[in-house]
């Protein structure tokens, strides 16, 4: 059996590092301060552990937070020159830098996700998407949105609990380049590093009221979007969710960008070079346990590959370790809640339902913890749930296709429209599929690749607007010429 | 179109009835391209009327209902029966434009631009036509309607020339941080639904098709419900433009009833809110997020048209679409 070849000692990291208190308020006008919703538990989705009781936030603190975030707009940010606002994103940049260690710790701790994820993709990259916008923040008259382009406002934003970290940096530093102040809403099950990011704006000094943030349930993300003091609204979750928060914000005149789920193909030819197309289709989906929105969950296989891109892919998947997420040989984490785990379980029951095949990695599974064995159904058809559905879990789907019109069909046959994955060694294949995908992001010959300078985002129902580069700042700036509409 | 025979019938009816009171108005001579149904000329001659009928996949159907209503100019005087697109109508110009997207947004840049220039050309032989026809629709001046049927003219070579500019000025090279060749282009969004201005019956009706084509995008568009004669005889200057059919289909009718046909649909993708009835601008929104539309909102009040646009509006039908691929030997 390979799983010998691959014994390692155990190598965790020290959650000491993380510098977990027993409890976290509210970050409000500069401040941390009690919340007068009902605090809630975090809970350490690889041991069932209560991490921490945090604060939350009832529509007064709505009320405060906007209205902290109004004025720090209107008489410090927005009014401030932009080399200013630049030097204290260069400083938070540093701040996350500094902080790295402890910063991945506590994402790992409080998400589930493996801590050389948190420590080399998360951490840095929030880093790197500070540094990037902070030399925006002076130069926005060069972005291609007139010469005096100016801030939206104040901006409500809701992030998922995937990359906690991360996502509160996308939304954030954009914001702020652009002289607008912000109102937070992070996960409800992973509300910590958003929380450990307020103590790094206190300690980069940021202005009060720049930056709030306000811990809770999706009620008060509902409220948020739903606040008539806000300008605009930023989304990143389910599809779901973004239609209900587009209906919310029908007719009030507020900005709104929305990035939202995925059901990627990733897409594998038979001239592929197979090693890395299997390492790439492992990344794609078991990154992160599937927790990503632009995750490969369909592979599209030529037929005449089929079986030997499987039977590569089963071995592959075989050596993933599963278990500890402060491990550092840990490749799959924990699933992020019980729900989540539950809605994982039930996609995968229907897939066993709908005649699709099952292989489940052999990996040994902990008992306590919310775990899902990477799993790989093959067999499946564009019906199935497990086709359509985004399961945000470690669960592959697998289909095949014989010509490449046949694979571009399957590929766009999804409401969605966020990521795709091309394998192939042909270049003029590679254009020729990228120019087809009816997607925001094609990876070729790679997959998960994220960088501040590359915008984000998806076509169709996986959202609008983008997210980094010079495309992510129009969600952010009022053209000097808007109101014309010509 | 088996009901062709039957509606037909009915608009050789109106049109008798008609000529009679275009008799009375006086005034109004010339003959083909003049809206409404001319008056008789000194030399006793009948012209020959036009009907008016919907722009859908390249050809001119009559409203599949056999419904069709009067429209008069700013003085409630008659100038024609135009077509009351129905919401079948609404959903076959859905296909049609569907249909043409994958061969329009294929198209080069160039070809796409030498289109539009075309349609400029077309709209510039037709300049006198349009003239009468917008002079009658919005009650303006012969001058002010000169005005602005060349602005319009402008405005496609305008957009015209924005073609093969666009990828330039909003796709990028993007300096990723790792061993990758990283690029981002602009690509059309799809099938845009556009309510077309109420007001500036050619002019708007330009401002905000133009922007959506120019880019490869196709749609499908309402025209000004009380001034929609302009833009039934520009669907014949489309179809005479190497445009493609399906690309531009124009609906008359009653904005109120088509709208949320529209903004529901799930093969629409965006929805341009310009000319929509104010107390349905929410409403349409809210049924635009059960597919995630992109929605381009009603300006407060209807824009001055003559002013020179910025490319709020091309942007505003794309999506970036951003390809990694490593770098190696």
């Amino acid at each position: 059996m390979t799983s010998n070849v691959w014994e390692y000692a155990p190598a965790p990291e020290s959650r000491d590092i993380a510098n977990l208190r027993p409890n976290y308020r509210m970050f409000v006008d500069g401040e941390f301060v009690d919340g007068a919703g009902e605090p809630l538990k975090t809970v350490n989705p690889a041991t069932e552990e209560v991490l921490a009781e945090v604060a939350t936030a009832d529509a007064s603190d709505v009320d405060r937070a906007v209205r902290a975030a109004r004025r720090a707009q209107e008489t410090v940010w927005g009014r401030m020159p932009g080399s200013e606002r630049a030097k204290y994103l260069f400083r938070v940049a540093r701040l996350i830098q500094e902080r790295g260690r402890e910063l991945a710790v506590l994402e790992t701790l409080d998400n589930g996700k493996p801590i050389k994820e948190s420590r080399d993709v998360d951490v840095p990259t929030a880093a790197a998407h500070f540094f990037h916008h902070a030399g925006w923040a002076d130069k926005l008259a060069y972005a291609g949105y007139g010469p005096d382009p100016r801030p939206v406002g104040v901006a409500g934003q809701v992030i998922p609990w995937n990359f906690p970290l991360l996502m509160a940096a996308w939304k954030i530093a954009p914001a702020l380049a652009c002289g607008n102040t912000v109102v937070l809403k992070p996960a409800e099950t992973t509300p910590l590093t958003a929380l450990a990011l307020g103590e790094i704006l206190q300690q980069a000094e940021l202005p009060p009221g720049v930056v709030n943030i306000l811990p809770g349930a999706g009620d008060v993300g509902a409220r948020l979007v739903r606040h008539e003091g806000i300008d605009k609204v930023a989304f990143t979750g389910s599809t779901e969710v973004g239609k209900e928060i587009q209906r919310a914000v029908a007719g009030t005149g507020k900005r709104l960008t929305l990035e939202l789920g995925g059901k990627a193909a990733n897409i594998v030819f038979d001239d592929a070079p197979l090693d890395q197309a299997v390492e790439g289709v492992v990344n794609g989906i078991f990154f992160n346990q599937g927790h990503v929105c632009c995750a490969g969950s369909r592979l599209l296989v030529q037929e005449s590959i089929a079986d030997e891109l499987l039977e590569r892919l089963r071995q592959r998947v075989t050596t993933l370790r599963l278990g500890d997420p402060l491990d550092k040989n840990t490749d799959v984490g924990a699933i992020n809640s019980r729900a989540q785990l539950e809605r994982i379980r039930e996609l995968a029951a229907a897939g066993d339902a709908e005649g699709a095949q099952r292989w489940t990695s052999p990996c040994p599974v902990p008992e306590k913890g919310f775990f899902f064995a990477p799993t790989v159904f093959s067999n499946v058809h564009q019906a199935m749930r497990i086709a359509r559905e985004e399961i945000f879990g470690p669960v592959l789907s697998v289909l095949t296709f014989r010509t490449p019109d046949e694979a571009v069909a399957k590929a766009n046959n999804t409401p969605y429209g966020l990521s795709a994955g091309i394998w192939t060694e042909k270049g003029s294949r590679i254009l020729w599929m990228a120019q087809r995908m009816r997607a925001g992001v094609v990876w070729a010959n790679t997959f998960n690749r994220f960088d501040p300078t590359a915008p984000f985002g998806g076509y169709r129902e996986s959202g609008f607007g983008r997210e980094g580069g010079r495309a992510g700042l129009e969600a952010y700036l009022a053209s000097g010429d808007e109101g014309a509409g010509i | 179109m088996g009901r062709n025979g039957n509606s037909g019938r009915n608009d050789e009816n109106a049109k008798q009835g008609k000529n009679v009171r275009d008799g009375e108005r006086g005034g109004h001579t010339g003959h083909a391209g003049h809206t409404g149904h001319a008056a008789p000329a000194a030399d006793g001659r009948l012209p020959v009327a036009k009907t008016y009928k919907l722009y859908v996949g390249g050809a001119f159907p009559r409203s599949e209902s056999g419904r069709v209503y009067q429209v008069t100019d700013t003085k409630g005087r008659f100038l024609a029966n135009a077509a009351q697109a129905s919401r079948k109508d609404a959903r076959d110009a859905v296909v049609a434009a569907r249909k043409a997207f994958p061969k329009w947004s294929g198209a080069t840049a160039y070809n796409r631009g030498q289109v539009l220039y075309r349609v400029a050309e077309m709209l510039e032989g037709r300049r006198e036509q349009f003239v009468a026809e917008v002079a009658a629709a919005e009650g303006v001046s012969t001058k002010r309607a000169q005005a602005d049927v060349d602005a319009a003219i402008d405005r496609w070579v305008w957009y015209a020339g924005w073609t093969d500019k666009v990828s330039t000025v909003l796709g990028a090279a993007n300096p990723v941080a790792g061993p990758y060749f990283c690029f981002s282009v602009p690509e059309p969004t799809g099938v845009v639904g556009v309510l077309a201005p109420r007001a500036s019956s050619l002019l708007g009706l330009v401002s905000v098709v133009a922007p959506v084509i120019a880019t490869g995008n196709t749609c499908v568009v309402v025209a000004s419900e009380e001034r929609p004669l302009p833009a039934v005889t520009l669907g014949e200057v489309l179809a005479t433009s190497d445009l493609p059919g399906g690309v531009v289909n124009l609906l008359t009718g009653r904005a109120a009833e088509l709208a949320p046909w529209l903004a529901a649909h799930g093969d629409v993708n965006a929805l341009d809110l310009c000319g929509a009835p104010e107390g349905l601008r929410a409403d349409l929104e809210r049924a635009a997020a059960d597919t995630v539309k992109r929605v381009v909102r009603a300006p407060a009040a209807e824009p001055d048209w003559t002013r020179q646009p910025d490319i709020g509006r091309l942007r505003a039908f794309l999506e970036t679409k951003t390809v990694w691929h490593p770098t190696g030997v």
